[in-house]
């Protein structure tokens, strides 16, 4: 009986996937200059509207580091004429819900509301409000500092938390990309209402912003609703491009004596930039080295092997200029180092050789099979959207999402590997308790 | 494989349109629920079984958690790893949580491929091998887990020890995870009778919900889990929780930045109110789901109003209410200080907003911004197939009726002010309290101090 429904196991394995409706992008500016990303998506009665903006801490003045997440942070606290409470209230009264987001690259605000009128007209009136017209005042201000401030210092007694800060800062060196997005105590503190002021009227501007409407609306009213939500935007300009990342001369480790149970550690260099041409043959790659969970390599090796660490994971992580190449383990103190032993063997010998032919197929299986559930609710669709219109990337991205991945062969990630991965050129972080051999543990 | 902290899923307002459920149970106990979600060509595909950290006893805290890790771990017909390789290469997502009240484990698939989860899920059920050679190891993965999520984050210690404190001889006083000693202390023989006394059909829902035809899921359930052996399952310790008489506070010092104060108070949940002699009026645990959205569902909530801004006594606080809980529980209040506030000052302050709440009915604009929250957030929880399946999972596996996420929105709606004051004043005062506070300590050196060396890194073997 066992062997019988084995057989038919494996051949359901081969089952055709039925086709999954891929989102029709509609693509357009309005007057003032925004770009406007839209999909109808008619099964609920949800509209979602992101506003994205290239003003994340890459655009950070130097000395001003927190400043672009300062002011994303700041938009609620007050906007034309109404205090902080009054505009949270009526986003909520309305069932509507705002959040807003600083990244390396962008800073952000997202609404989710009903799609009846009466809900999202409203809506959108204070969304266009608090990006268009916030009024920053002086008490909200030192406020969002102070709490910027106390979550810089609970950074701290986090040992993750203080070896990505110490991983960016080495990977990233002179680069924007190398400075905390939160900033730093000096640098939060400093900041000024005219600060913060001058980044708004500077990166919040509509020549600067990608909008992204997805849900139960029809053409007519997206391109109202994009109207709306930017009007009240200052037509501005783009700013220059960020700088590019240089590359790492020589490795470097950095050990952080932290009173932790385990040590973090993280491995890495600059990566790849979003609609990089080797993007495919990287991610396809590292989904067999450590980007596919319970079966990558890594997660075989350290985990399931040697009972190492709970996680371990490689990722790619494209940004406007190079995101990062990272590695990442925790264990225990007393076993670090044979934790990022094998860390750094498994990337060294994936670097070298690349996938086996069976490994790449099942990471091609797991991709295009698993394909619909990438874009399985209006959320995850917003997600891709967004993305695609935030870097320029084609609008057929996900239309050819499944043929680029099954293109991809062993020898192009190999090569891929090879050129973009250095493994004499890396940086190792570890954050943990230090073997000083001099004080009692 | 990760934990779910107490109530960490069951956000402030969780109903879920939950018409249109189909449910049967097989002839050997099964519990199938099955609803249509026709948006995508994806199906989410839920097994939960009745057993959790609230099932265990002391000595052998964390052995659900621990059994759920070993799960991925092989039976004689799909050995270790080949679950997750065959779910992987039918483009699936898997992973597998733990509960104080349930163990459940899920498979997210193109709709056509329900059946791989089915055969393995049921195979799984019976089947599993239990290696000792497996279990050393994993039990130390389990221990790393351990150390990432509690003993590494100060706040979270010290929930564990507020809980703990505030629980006497309710099994809601053991962590999720295990505490350290016990899973030190773990042999593969306690795995073993675990997996024997909980892992049946009996003890078990399977919950599915996207782009499938009921009547096809059923025959298909039924050849895959039908043949399945049903256990003499056992209700689990009836060890409740006695009554608190008096204020417990606990004090955790340890190396920290930031300073957290946790509230706990006793409450009823909705399953005690169900049951007749209880006490507590149907209404009553949604008065108090109502009341923590008006302490802290949303920028113009009362905490946000007065704690962060208003008296700047906050620079975060939050309340939560576990509404599904299978046993009496709490509602918890956590929150930092803001730079330059004192815990002390923070709970002088939630208290004031708890006294205010059972001096005066809260204002009709409060109370409607409440409802119009749980009436939209209704509809967007159906964006997640996910989700959807989570409220169903748990509310059957609780012992509670699925039906009673349909009603959760007018139930909501029916919630007066008084209501909420009385809720306040019934429940909230000092004799039912636990207060647990993280007292940072500062470390040898204040700030970290980068040791760097460069070149040869990459040489080490």
């Amino acid at each position: 009986m066992s062997i019988n429904k084995r057989v038919l196991l494996l051949a359901l394995l081969f089952l055709p996937l039925t086709a999954a409706a891929v989102p029709d992008i509609q693509h357009w500016q309005t007057a003032a200059g925004a770009r406007v990303y839209f999909v109808q998506l008619k099964e609920l009665p949800i509209v979602d509207v992101q506003v994205a903006f290239d003003a994340g801490s890459a655009r950070d003045p130097n000395g001003g580091e927190g400043l672009a997440m300062l002011t994303n942070s700041l938009l609620d606290e007050g906007a034309g004429g109404m205090d902080a409470n009054a505009v949270s209230f009526e986003f909520e009264r309305l069932g509507a819900q705002y959040s807003a987001d600083a990244g390396y690259d962008s800073g952000s605000v997202s609404l989710r509301s009903l799609s009846d009128a009466d809900k999202l007209r409203p809506a959108l009136d204070n969304l266009s409000r608090v990006l268009g017209e916030p009024d920053f005042p002086e008490e909200a201000l030192a406020r969002q500092k102070k709490r910027l401030l106390v979550a810089i210092q609970r950074k701290q007694q986090s040992p993750g938390a203080v070896a990505d800060d110490a991983f960016q800062s080495a990977v990233y060196g002179d680069h924007p990309y190398a400075s905390p997005k939160e900033g730093t105590a000096d640098s939060v503190r400093d900041l000024q209402r005219s600060d913060v002021s001058a980044f708004h009227d500077r990166y919040y501007v509509a020549a600067n912003a990608v909008v992204t409407i997805v849900g139960d609306l029809d053409r007519r009213r997206a391109e109202e609703v994009a109207d709306r939500i930017t009007q009240a935007l200052d037509t501005g300009a783009a700013p220059a491009p960020l700088p590019e990342v240089a590359g790492l001369d020589a490795a470097k480790t950095l050990e952080v004596d932290h009173p932790s149970a385990q040590t973090h550690i993280l491995l890495g260099q600059p990566g790849i930039e979003r609609g990089d041409t080797d993007y495919f043959s990287l991610y396809v790659g590292n989904h067999v080295l450590g980007g596919s969970g319970l079966v990558s390599r890594l997660f075989k090796e350290i985990r399931g092997e040697r009972g190492l660490a709970y996680s371990t994971y490689s990722y790619f992580f494209p940004r406007r200029r190079s995101g990062p190449f990272t590695a990442a383990v925790q264990t225990r103190a007393d076993q670090a180092d044979e934790a990022l032993r094998v860390l750094r063997d498994n990337i060294r010998r994936y670097i070298q050789e690349g996938p086996s032919e069976k490994e790449l197929m099942a990471a091609k299986k797991n991709i295009t099979g698993g394909f619909p559930l990438r874009i399985d609710s209006n959320s995850d669709i917003l997600g891709y959207v967004a993305m695609i219109g935030f870097y320029g990337l084609p609008l057929d991205y996900l239309d050819t999402f499944k043929d680029r991945v099954e293109a991809v062969t062993v020898e192009q990630i190999r090569e891929a590997f090879r050129r973009r991965l250095d493994p004499d050129h890396m940086i190792t972080v570890k954050v943990g308790p230090l073997n000083t051999g001099d004080t009692e543990k | 494989m990760k934990i779910i902290l107490k109530g960490l899923l069951l956000l402030i307002f969780c109903p879920v349109y939950a018409a249109g459920v189909h449910e049967y149970e097989l002839d050997n106990g099964l519990k199938l629920l099955i609803k249509e979600d026709h948006r995508a060509p994806v199906v989410v595909s839920q097994v939960w079984y009745k057993v959790g950290a609230s099932y265990e006893h002391d000595g052998i805290t964390g052995v659900s958690h621990v059994l759920e890790h070993m799960m991925f771990k092989g039976t004689e017909e799909y050995p270790d790893g080949e679950f997750s390789r065959i779910i992987a290469e039918n483009g699936g997502r898997e992973n597998a949580f733990t509960g104080d009240d349930y163990t459940a484990y899920f498979q997210t698939l193109e709709a056509s491929r329900l059946p791989i989860s089915f055969r393995l899920e049921a195979d799984r059920m019976r089947n599993l091998t239990l290696s000792e050679e497996e279990f050393k190891k994993e039990v130390q993965v389990v221990m790393e887990e351990r150390r990432m999520r509690t003993e590494d984050k100060p706040g979270s210690y010290t929930y564990e020890a507020a809980m703990a404190t505030a629980f006497q001889t309710s099994p809601y006083r053991q962590p999720i995870i295990g505490w350290m000693a016990d899973l030190e202390a773990m042999e593969i023989g306690d795995l073993e009778r675990w997996y024997q006394r909980w892992y049946a059909p009996n003890n078990a829902a399977v919950v599915v919900v996207g782009d499938v035809d009921p009547d096809r899921v059923l025959s298909m359930a039924k050849e895959h889990f039908g043949d399945l052996r049903p256990e003499t399952v056992e209700a689990p310790p009836h060890r409740p929780e006695v009554e608190q008489q008096g204020i417990k506070r606990v004090t955790v010092k340890r190396s920290a930045e930031v300073a957290e104060l946790f509230m706990i108070w006793k409450t009823p949940v909705l399953k005690t109110a169900l049951a007749d002699g209880s006490g507590t009026e149907e209404w009553e645990p949604y008065a108090l789901e109502v009341l923590a959205g008006i302490l802290s569902g949303g920028g113009s909530a009362r905490f946000a109003r007065e704690l962060i801004r208003g008296r700047e006594v906050a620079a975060s606080a939050n309340a939560r209410y576990g509404l599904y809980d299978r046993l009496d529980s709490a509602f918890l209040v956590n929150g930092t200080p803001a730079q330059g506030r004192s815990a002390a000052e923070l709970e002088a302050a939630i208290r004031e907003q708890i006294a205010a709440l059972q001096e005066s009915p809260v204002t009709r604009e409060e109370l409607d911004r409440v409802k119009a929250q749980v009436i939209s957030s209704d509809v967007y929880e159906k964006d997640s197939v996910f989700y959807q399946a989570m409220v169903l999972g748990r509310l059957e596996t609780v012992g509670l009726p699925w039906r009673l996420a349909d009603e959760y929105v007018e139930r909501i709606d029916a919630v007066t002010p008084e209501q909420i004051r009385q809720v306040a004043e019934k429940y909230f005062n000092d004799d039912g309290l636990t207060v647990a506070e993280l007292v940072p300590l500062p470390r040898d050196n204040a700030l970290p101090r980068p040791q760097s060396t460069q070149g040869g890194a990459g040489h080490v073997h």
